[in-house]
């Protein structure tokens, strides 16, 4: 168990460092330059030599590699570096936005899970056929719906057509529940997705039937045995829907005009404010982790076979691979059969690939 | 689709004259059946399609849509940039089915009009990302070992950061506009594009008719583009149209937070985002333009499934 956590662990390390290390590479390696951008509409005023020190004093003229190590040694150190337009340190910015987003997204995350769980368990449970099917239309419905014009539509009714709730600001926990609803939509709809196909699967195990054999009331069938064991599955996609939570921000806070990291990163992404755009994404990154973290340790408590005999697999980041095309619907199916649901001819594969380039001929 | 790949290694095993004649017979006739087979199999795809309406109306829906992105003037031969200031915002009506924004413009003309920006922008999206993504699957499920290993992992560190913060992160570095806001929208998809193609290339490459197609003497490069490509053609297609869909999403979701086309330019996105300050007076300039993403993002899915149940049929 000791050596099980210590290699989640050490992996959940090797991902944020090769994430952060993804991000300088876009940031900084791609073409474009936020020295122009940070002079202005009057970058013609300014001379090139006045460029060039600029450049100096952000530290932006030296190679790549050594900024690269320069920066990772401060991440190290917690320091993110300073915003370009507001010369404020970035963890100053990101830690002053993140309590209201955490609020909105803890918020978000309970409505989704209750009425994900909610759709995925009626739907299995009713004995209607119609139900089911009104039920289960309604997740691709979730995820088809851009979630900036859903904030914007509940505005207009449960603002301005039915005045319940405040279109904007901050007037406590009322003002939470439009965007709350609105960020919660996409992952409601993700989850109601995995969990309704993860129940059905399990509804047609044998030890279903054995249950049902038992004399055991539906209610208890479904609710007691076949829920535990079909959750396993959706619990995996934790790092995933952590993720969609805290992205989805972006939109949600712009439309509700909130303050938090959404709001944070639209600006910074107007602004070119590279610094604070590569702390949002390492925070993103972190979050990513602790999820996935948390579920690693979590998972065994639920199925101890995990830790014993590996059944997931090791690598960080397969369970999202797996989740992120059955975000949307139709696309569980070819994710699952072409990867999880056939090991035996993919490593037969894999041996024939090695032989093939062992012959001197590769592809 | 292995039928004529089957009959390689058999053609070769009936070398003698007596048997050539008959082999070559059979093998015209393989061909033929096929294409009766073909016309047959169309035919009963289009009966399919009739027997299930939400399909169809999905079809309909999206050729509709394709028009409008080729053709704009077909569906809404206005100006989009030109208003009429006396019609300013006014409700829909039989003159203005989606009803007038704040200058006068005809909103159903805007949405017509804008549907070439953001299709283009998805396209271009879908392409980035399944052209690199199939390459990196290719390379990976080809060469195996040691880039089979770095590839894998390097998607698994793009998926640790959401797609969204990704292609912002991307935006960030190469500026506003409709072309990066597409390149970011297809980059951010890479990851998922690599690993299916991946799975899928070591699914056709365990195949019985690739160790024929190898026993009878191809090289590992024919192998490639006459065999395992097209074979692996059908779900990368499903994956295709399904990318579609959530590049039009990505690409609006950037375009209303007005990384997009600068602002006289109609896109669906930024439709919305532009009745965003009529909301309470002006209901119709943000509902309609949404309503059209949303239906255009729920039939590509539909198709999506379609293709998916008909390749599995057929596989």
């Amino acid at each position: 168990m000791v050596r099980y956590v210590l290699l989640r662990l050490l992996q959940a390390v090797g991902v944020l460092w090769a994430a952060y290390t993804v991000s300088f590479l876009v940031l900084y390696a791609l073409p474009g330059d936020p020295v122009t951008l940070l002079a202005g509409a009057d970058a013609t005023d300014i001379t090139p030599a006045q460029l060039d020190a600029l450049r100096a004093e952000l530290g932006l003229d030296r190679p790549l590699i050594v900024q690269y190590l320069d920066q990772l040694a401060a991440v190290l150190r917690g320091d993110l570096g300073t915003s370009i337009v507001t010369g404020r340190p970035v963890t100053e910015i990101i830690g002053e936005a993140l309590p209201p987003t955490i609020a909105i997204a803890a918020f978000a995350l309970v409505i989704a899970v209750v009425a994900g769980a909610g759709i995925a368990i009626a739907a299995n449970y009713t004995r209607h056929r119609w139900l089911a099917d009104v039920l289960l239309g309604l997740p691709p419905l979730g995820v088809a719906v851009p979630a900036f014009w859903f904030g914007l539509m509940l505005i207009q009714w449960f603002s301005f057509t039915v005045p319940i709730f405040p279109a904007v600001g901050d007037r406590g926990f009322i003002s939470l529940v439009l965007p709350a609803i609105t960020l919660a939509l996409p992952t409601g709809a993700t989850i109601a997705q995995l969990l309704s196909k993860s129940l059905s699967n399990t509804l047609r195990e044998p030890y279903v039937d054995t249950a049902w054999a038992k004399g055991a009331s539906r209610a208890r069938v479904h609710l007691g045995h076949a829920l535990k064991n079909a959750a396993l599955p959706a619990l995996t996609v934790t790092g995933l829907i952590v993720g969609q939570l805290l992205s989805g921000t972006v939109v949600t806070e712009t439309v509700f005009s909130r303050p938090g990291i959404g709001r944070v990163t639209a600006g910074a992404v107007q602004q070119q404010d590279v610094p604070v755009v590569q702390g949002v994404v390492l925070v993103a990154a972190i979050a990513f982790v602790l999820a996935n973290l948390a579920v690693d340790l979590v998972a065994p408590l639920l199925d101890p076979r995990i830790v014993t005999t590996g059944a997931r697999s090791p690598r960080r980041g397969a369970a999202a691979a797996a989740a992120r095309p059955a975000a949307r619907p139709a696309s569980a199916r070819p994710a699952a059969s072409a990867s999880g649901a056939r090991p035996a001819p993919v490593a037969s594969a894999t041996a024939v690939s090695a032989a093939a380039t062992t012959q001197g001929e590769p592809a | 689709m292995s039928d004529t790949t089957a009959l390689v290694p058999e053609r070769h095993e009936q070398s003698q004259d007596v048997f050539a004649a008959t082999a070559d017979a059979r093998f015209a006739d393989a061909v033929r059946s096929r294409s009766a087979d073909a016309a047959l199999r169309a035919g009963r795809g289009i009966g399919r399609v009739l027997a299930r309406p939400t399909l169809l109306i999905a079809i309909v829906w999206l050729a509709l849509v394709v028009i409008a992105a080729i053709a704009p003037n077909l569906l809404a031969p206005g100006d989009p940039l030109d208003g009429v200031p006396a019609d300013r915002l006014q409700g829909p009506s039989a003159a203005h089915w989606f009803g007038t924004d704040q200058l006068g413009r005809d909103l159903y003309t805007r949405v017509v009009h804008g549907t070439a920006l953001t299709l283009s922008a998805a396209g271009i999206a879908v392409a980035v990302g399944l052209v690199v993504g199939t390459l990196l699957g290719l390379l990976a499920g080809f060469v195996g070992r040691f880039v089979d290993e770095a590839v894998m992992r390097l998607a698994d560190v793009l998926l640790a950061i959401p797609a969204l913060l990704l292609s912002l992160a991307i935006i960030t570095a190469l500026g506003f506009g409709t072309i990066n806001v597409a390149v970011a929208v297809g980059f951010a998809s890479i990851a998922t594009v690599s690993r299916i193609s991946r799975s899928e290339v070591l699914r056709v490459r365990s195949s019985v008719y690739i160790d024929a197609a190898r026993a009878s003497g191809d090289r590992w490069g024919r192998v490639l583009f006459r065999h395992v490509l097209p074979n692996s053609a059908g779900p990368v297609l499903v994956l295709a149209v399904l990318e579609f869909a959530g590049a039009i999403l990505a690409v609006s979701a950037l375009s209303f937070l007005g990384y997009g086309a600068p602002p006289p330019a109609p896109e669906w996105g930024s439709l919305v985002s532009g009745g965003r300050d009529f909301l309470r007076n002006a209901w119709w300039l943000t509902t309609f333009p949404g309503l059209v993403i949303a239906a255009t993002v729920l039939a590509a899915n539909r198709l999506s499934r379609a293709l998916d149940t008909e390749g599995r049929r057929t596989r």
